[in-house]
């Protein structure tokens, strides 16, 4: 059975993209980043000293990143605080832009990059580290490059780009059992070297699927990329 | 000799003012030029055949020498950098200032001068002093700052303001063109520290406020082109003066030109 | 870095000639900006922006077991989180005792002016009633985050509409087009003392070298009242200093009322 997109999309096509950089004037970097509905927003702060001692880092600057979402971003309330969900989140958030980011120059500092979903629409994480990677860039940090971040999905026996929550929560029960269901791929990529930087999984594919799933994401990410490098040099200016 | 000195002093300044040229935007991971001419400078790095940008910033072709001159970013210190700090902390042997840089900075009691008295150092600084001074060494624990130059002091009277230090040469400009527009229209003593603190002092606050607005005009748009002028038209006719000497004397000339001309 | 001591004195000296340095009055408020609907999956939503101060409200409906002493009131819970990516003085971690102030500030002017009718929220007395949670999330803060949580929260809530129901479970991502029941719009309006001068709607700097802050919640539909009031600071007042708060938050408070109005008009 062929699956078609319920919003009429093309398998590898995201959906309508918006980026925007210096968003909040008090970040030494911000951006928005948006997937159709999902909006992301992100803010630097940082190199800045560290608190407590004992994660000083002698030889370079920390990364870390706090993922969250507004509760009402959701359509069931989300209760304030940090989840489990959204401290896994802001652990592999972490991991995707770590490589790309030289804190040589400054040893015993972190750079924070707080994370805050808006409107969520699936994606969100995916979304998240696109806007964190303008963010960190519009800061003035040493990158070697930026970090593009996508969802893949399988549903049925179609691999496609940038799930909605439809998409996401896409299953089929028989007799109250669940035969089919969609897999979920986010998948970040660093633009220049085409390195992968976020990759999870969960679901059910085969090998083969998955190297097709990581191939797209490739492809989607670099159309990424020329957006949030476009968004980047909007800012001629402030 | 003057124009050896010129080209001396262009080569020290960041960045150079190419007002005719049109600004060219990169971001990291973008390839800025490929092949063996070039040279990678600061916010590039070399890949293979490539010169590869490592910042968000604006490119500067200099000779062989290609850069990124940043458009944001921390205040990263130099040595014999001179900035503004807050005195945040007073230990038994120094201060702690706030020079709003990434890592703390410490001002040891022996690099000030004229300092007799050991016991009470809150005498000399205390907590929330601003201060012009000057970075002496870059450590992995900190910054260590010293007072013993001229022009470093205690700051007095007036106001503070936080600028993008990346903007701090635009706001200097060549050979200090551009401050020194600014303190003269406005009649303000100012100093703007390379960490992008900002000391104003004037004979009334409205003059401070107004060369306060000059130097955010600047910061908001740095690349527009004449804007040393623009800036000293804008102030000209803001700044209600007092008829100097100078202004009595040249109207004094003009009545008498028109006489002749009669 | 925080605000210099040199400033602050420049402040006090510019209001003594009753200006500021972005050349407004003491009593004037920066431009106010007001947009709702901003989070599609919330039943209610607000940004407002005064000046560069941003901050959201939310309001999310649920249903529950009403409290035990108000078996016929629905339930409103307002928390409030003062973001570490809006201001570099904000940490991460539980909410702040700052966080926790805004919100209880933010609940009485709502609870006690009877905005929303808690009464008419009740499904069925004692056993179901509908819970309207609100959340405040500042984005930016640039001075005077009070005022404008407090007008984003009457914004979210005067747009706001309730989720559909089915067999007592609500069922989010279905929105019915009922308003929620409300009664008069509270309007908060938040004096800051710098020196001897009472100012309104700070900046940043204008806050730091506050000394004292009273914040008042009233109503001007039909006649004046006051429903909700927090003094804050180090310093103490007089009882002309609490007058003359009180007259000026009345007086202002009254064109904010209009100035709220004409913007959700749009």
């Amino acid at each position: 059975m062929a699956h078609k997109r319920e919003d009429g999309r093309e398998f590898d096509e995201t959906r309508k993209i918006e980026a925007k950089v210096g968003v909040i004037k008090n970040a030494d970097g911000s951006a928005m980043f948006s997937f159709g509905d999902s909006i992301a927003i992100a803010a630097v702060y940082g190199p800045r000293e560290l608190y407590p001692q004992h994660l000083k880092k002698p030889e370079k600057g920390l990364l870390r990143c706090y993922y969250d979402m507004l509760s009402f971003s959701v359509t069931e309330r989300k209760r304030p605080g940090p989840s489990r969900r959204s401290s896994e989140i802001s652990f592999v958030t972490t991991k995707a832009l770590e490589p790309v980011l030289n804190l040589d120059a400054f040893p015993n500092t972190v750079v924070d990059v707080y994370i805050m979903i808006l409107q969520a629409n699936a994606s969100t994480r995916c979304a998240g580290i696109n806007a964190a990677s303008l963010a960190l860039a519009n800061a003035g940090l040493e990158m070697t490059e930026l970090v593009s971040a996508v969802s893949i999905g399988k549903i049925e026996d179609a691999i496609v780009a940038d799930l909605t929550k439809d998409e996401e929560d896409y299953k089929i029960t028989k007799d109250g059992k669940k035969i089919k269901a969609a897999t979920d791929i986010p998948v970040a990529v660093l633009s220049r070297s085409g390195k992968i930087s976020l990759l999870q999984l969960d679901g059910k594919i085969k090998p083969q699927e998955l190297q097709e799933a990581v191939a797209l994401a490739k492809k989607v990410c670099a159309k990424i990329t020329e957006i949030q490098k476009n968004a980047l040099k909007k800012v001629k200016e402030s | 000799m003057e124009k050896e000195t010129k080209k001396k002093q262009e080569e020290n300044e960041e960045p150079v003012e190419h007002e005719h040229k049109p600004r060219v935007i990169t971001v990291p991971g973008e390839v800025l030029v490929s092949g063996p001419g070039y040279l990678p400078g600061e916010g590039t790095r070399r890949e293979g055949q490539d010169i590869v940008s490592s910042k968000f910033g604006v490119i500067e072709k200099n000779d062989k020498l290609i850069k990124v001159i940043p458009l944001s970013g921390a205040y990263i210190p130099r040595i014999g950098n001179n900035v503004i700090g807050e005195v945040t902390d007073v230990t038994f042997n120094g201060w702690i200032v706030d020079i709003a840089s990434p890592q703390a900075a410490f001002l040891p009691a022996s690099e000030c001068f004229g300092f007799i008295n050991k016991r009470d150092l809150t005498e000399y600084y205390t907590f929330g002093d601003n201060i012009v001074t000057k970075i002496k060494a870059i450590k992995s624990r900190g910054v260590d700052l010293t007072m013993k130059d001229r022009a470093l002091r205690k700051l007095e009277g007036g106001m503070i303001i936080h600028i993008n230090p990346t903007r701090v040469p635009r706001i200097i400009g060549r050979a200090g063109s551009m401050i020194n527009t600014i303190k003269d229209e406005t009649g303000c003593s100012i100093v703007v520290g390379q960490n992008g603190i900002v000391w104003i002092k004037g004979t009334n606050v409205e003059n401070e406020l107004l060369a306060k607005e000059a130097i955010e005009m600047i910061v908001e748009k740095p690349f527009v082109e004449g804007l040393t002028e623009k800036v000293k038209e804008f102030l000209s006719s803001k700044v209600k003066k007092p008829k100097k000497a100078e202004e009595k004397k040249e109207e004094k000339e003009e009545k008498k030109e028109s006489k002749e001309e009669e | 870095m925080e605000v210099s001591n040199l400033t602050k004195k420049r402040i006090e000296e510019l209001l003594k000639k009753e200006t500021r340095f972005d050349k407004r009055k003491p009593l004037e408020y920066r431009d106010i900006v007001i947009e709702t609907g901003i989070s599609k999956n919330a039943e209610g939503s607000a940004r407002v922006k005064i000046g560069d101060t941003e901050v959201l409200a939310g309001v999310k409906l649920d249903v529950m077991e009403p409290f035990t002493d108000t078996p016929e009131n629905g339930a409103l819970i307002v928390t409030a989180e003062l973001l570490p990516m809006s201001s570099p003085k904000f940490e991460s971690g539980p909410p702040s005792i700052q966080a926790i102030e805004l919100a209880r500030i933010i609940d009485r002017g709502i609870r006690e002016s009877e905005f929303i009718d808690l009464k008419k929220l009740c499904l069925r007395e004692g056993e179901l009633v509908w819970a309207v949670y609100i959340d405040i999330y500042p984005m930016n803060d640039d001075g005077n985050l009070i005022d404008a949580a407090a007008m984003a929260v009457v914004a979210a809530i005067k747009t706001a509409v309730f989720p559909e129901i089915k067999e007592d479970k609500v069922q989010y991502g279905k929105f019915t087009n009922k308003k929620l029941p409300l009664n008069e719009m509270p309007v908060t309006v938040t004096c800051y003392l710098v020196d001897d001068t009472f100012i309104l709607d700070p900046v940043v700097a204008e806050e730091e070298a506050a000394k004292c802050r009273v914040s008042i919640a009233a109503t001007f539909d039909k006649d004046e009242f006051i429903h909700a009031l927090q003094k804050s600071g180090e310093e103490a007042l007089t009882e002309k200093e609490i007058e003359t708060v009180l007259s000026i938050a009345l007086k202002e408070g009254k064109k904010l009322h209009a100035k709220i109005l004409a913007q959700l008009k749009k």
